[in-house]
């Protein structure tokens, strides 16, 4: 019909049944992304006509679309506690490790918090799949920028970019609240051409014994240099794992913090909210782990201080919420590149402090009756001067 | 949740908008500035849904600035306000439309200060003030009964903190501070918070 076609109403219906009604829902999901792998560095602006559809629940016009959703297996919703901050000396970035699925554990040793290239991480929340092949997908877009522009992409561009990637998406089942945790440097010409050449990791290596001299200097010793772990935990692109670049003018990056270079925290969402902030917490979690931050942050806290109120907000915020527990993961970014610390166990760290709660309450009571004993002693040296 | 207001004077207009980022239940950000600036002259504020906002908004600015290059010199206030009105209605009936409620203020030369209440629906109108959000019905009939063409900027200044004493007193939801602007013929104005944000 003549306005059916103007309004381009039920348009694409008929292109996309043989994608939609697959009887696994993920699948279409899937094979979308690789629809964009062409030359042109702008082709995920957006996807292409005949898998555009969008399911605007409050929305007059798209009532009768609703039918077509397709069925969820179970409800997607953030299970997880994931945190980043900035202080002085860097950021933080904390995780759970729990993996759910609505009543279930999936997995209670997942990795929520991944690096993308030596200064930037990002904390993931959401669908587990969505957020592994999105992360992929930034990872090569940063490489690309990387490659062209001899220079890596801030905090803030990776933000921006992650979120003109997910907008055709909008409206669709990606779920994915990332939360970008970097350092924005300077690059000076070692730096630079330490990044084009990396290959192989014996290169990686040297730098490594190079610049250990300097950053222990700043690490205050109890974050553990991880380095050797993460390679073979995770088997990716060398350039990723590289986790100390060595900076020649750290010093000058270290003291002009807050214009163009300094540590960064930004929050990307799947529907398009993008935030830069001090303190972002995603997650079921979140608010228990906010409480905790907002009392404790200052931008002058030590490194010391700042992991230990990471690991506090995750273990409060894993002792109230269901979908949050096993582990905490925790990440320091500097202007060397990131570090992991050991994941622990937040069992033990429960157990740790009822002990010190118990220990509390004696000091307490020996304190009262302290009290107690001098107040009665003044008592009757006062009963004995007036009488 | 979220709050836009705009008053207009004889050679100035005021506009405000709240600072709060929200996501469900928790602010994420209490210093969140919603205000786009399209040109020397010109502020779109917007708000609506979560993504929504700052796609439109920025693909208007840039095209704004766009228009400045290709040509010389920049639009007017009401040309910009009727190309965001093309452009929100032109998506309104696509597979992507935007649920955004703007405010556009801008000072021209030739006539004067204008602010335009635009909606998600993409209906238009000139008024000489206006709001969004939910506070817009606790303060529009403050702005009805103490509203004049011929006010003074301090008079504008004390009409806004009245209508925000008000959203204090009666609104639910806990707007704690807003970002204040004032355009006149020399441009864009940033003027002090209020009330005063928290540290």
């Amino acid at each position: 019909m003549a306005l059916q076609d103007v309004c381009g109403f039920l348009e694409t219906f008929d292109d996309i049944s043989p994608c939609t009604y697959q009887p696994n829902e993920m699948g279409y999901m899937w094979r979308t992304p690789f629809e964009f792998d062409r030359d042109s560095a702008f082709h995920f602006v957006s996807p292409p006509q005949q898998f555009r559809r969008k399911n605007r629940a409050p929305n007059l016009f798209s009532s009768t679309f609703s039918s077509l959703s397709p069925h969820q297996p179970f409800q997607l919703s953030h299970g997880t506690t994931t945190l980043g901050f900035i202080f002085q000396d860097g950021v933080i970035a904390a995780a759970d490790t729990r993996a759910s699925c609505k009543g279930l554990i999936c997995c209670p040793i997942s990795q929520k918090i991944m690096p993308i290239h030596s200064h930037l991480v990002v904390n993931t929340s959401g669908s587990g799949a969505d957020c592994m092949l999105w992360e992929r997908i930034l990872t090569r877009e940063m490489r690309l920028y990387q490659l062209r522009h001899r220079k890596r992409l801030s905090v803030n561009g990776a933000a921006k970019l992650l979120s003109m990637m997910l907008h055709p998406f909008k409206g669709t089942n990606v779920c994915v609240a990332a939360t970008l945790c970097g350092w924005d440097g300077e690059e000076t010409q070692a730096t630079l051409k330490s990044c084009m050449e990396i290959t192989d990791v014996k290169e990686a290596v040297e730098q490594d014994s190079n610049a250990s001299t300097i950053s222990d200097e700043s690490a205050q010793g109890s974050v553990k240099m991880a380095s050797i772990n993460e390679q073979a935990e995770i088997s990716k692109d060398t350039q990723a794992l590289n986790p100390t670049v060595s900076d020649q003018n750290t010093n000058n990056v270290l003291s002009t913090l807050g214009r163009r270079s300094g540590p960064r925290v930004c929050y990307v969402c799947s529907d398009g909210l993008q935030l830069k902030g001090e303190i972002i917490s995603v997650g079921s979690g979140s608010p228990y782990a906010y409480a905790v931050l907002d009392d404790g942050w200052r931008w002058g806290m030590t490194v010391d201080e700042a992991v230990a109120l990471a690991r506090e907000a995750v273990f409060r915020a894993t002792h109230w919420d269901a979908y949050s527990g096993n582990n905490v993961d925790l990440f320091h970014i500097t202007a060397h590149g990131w570090r992991r610390r050991d994941r622990e166990d937040l069992k033990e760290e429960y157990y740790r402090e009822r002990e010190r709660e118990k220990k509390k309450i004696k000091e307490r009571e020996k304190e009262r009756q302290k009290r107690e004993g001098d107040e009665l002693v003044e008592g009757e040296a006062y009963s004995v001067h007036c009488g | 949740m979220e709050y836009l207001i705009g008053i207009q004077g004889p050679d100035f207009v005021l506009v405000a908008a709240d600072n709060v980022a929200a996501s469900s239940i928790i602010q994420m950000k209490h210093d969140y500035d919603k205000m786009f600036k399209l040109s020397e002259k010109i502020l779109l504020l917007c708000v609506g849904e979560a993504g929504d906002t700052v796609q439109f908004a920025e693909y208007i600015q840039k095209n704004v600035q766009l228009y400045k290059m290709r040509n010389g010199y920049e639009l007017s206030p009401a040309a910009a306000a009727n190309f965001t009105r093309k452009n929100l209605a032109d998506y309104l009936r696509s597979r992507t439309p935007y649920h955004v409620n703007l405010l556009l203020a801008g000072y021209d030369e030739a006539d004067g200060p204008g602010l335009y209440y635009m909606d998600y629906l993409s209906a238009l109108a000139k008024a000489p003030f206006a709001a969004h959000g939910y506070g817009a019905f606790l303060t529009l009939s403050i702005l009805d009964r103490h509203y004049r063409p011929d006010l003074t900027r301090e008079e504008a200044v004390d009409l806004l903190k009245k209508c925000l004493e008000e959203l204090n007193k009666r609104f639910i939801l806990n707007l704690p501070s807003f970002t204040v602007r004032l355009i006149d013929k020399d441009g864009i104005h940033d003027m002090e918070k209020l009330p005063v944000g928290p540290k």
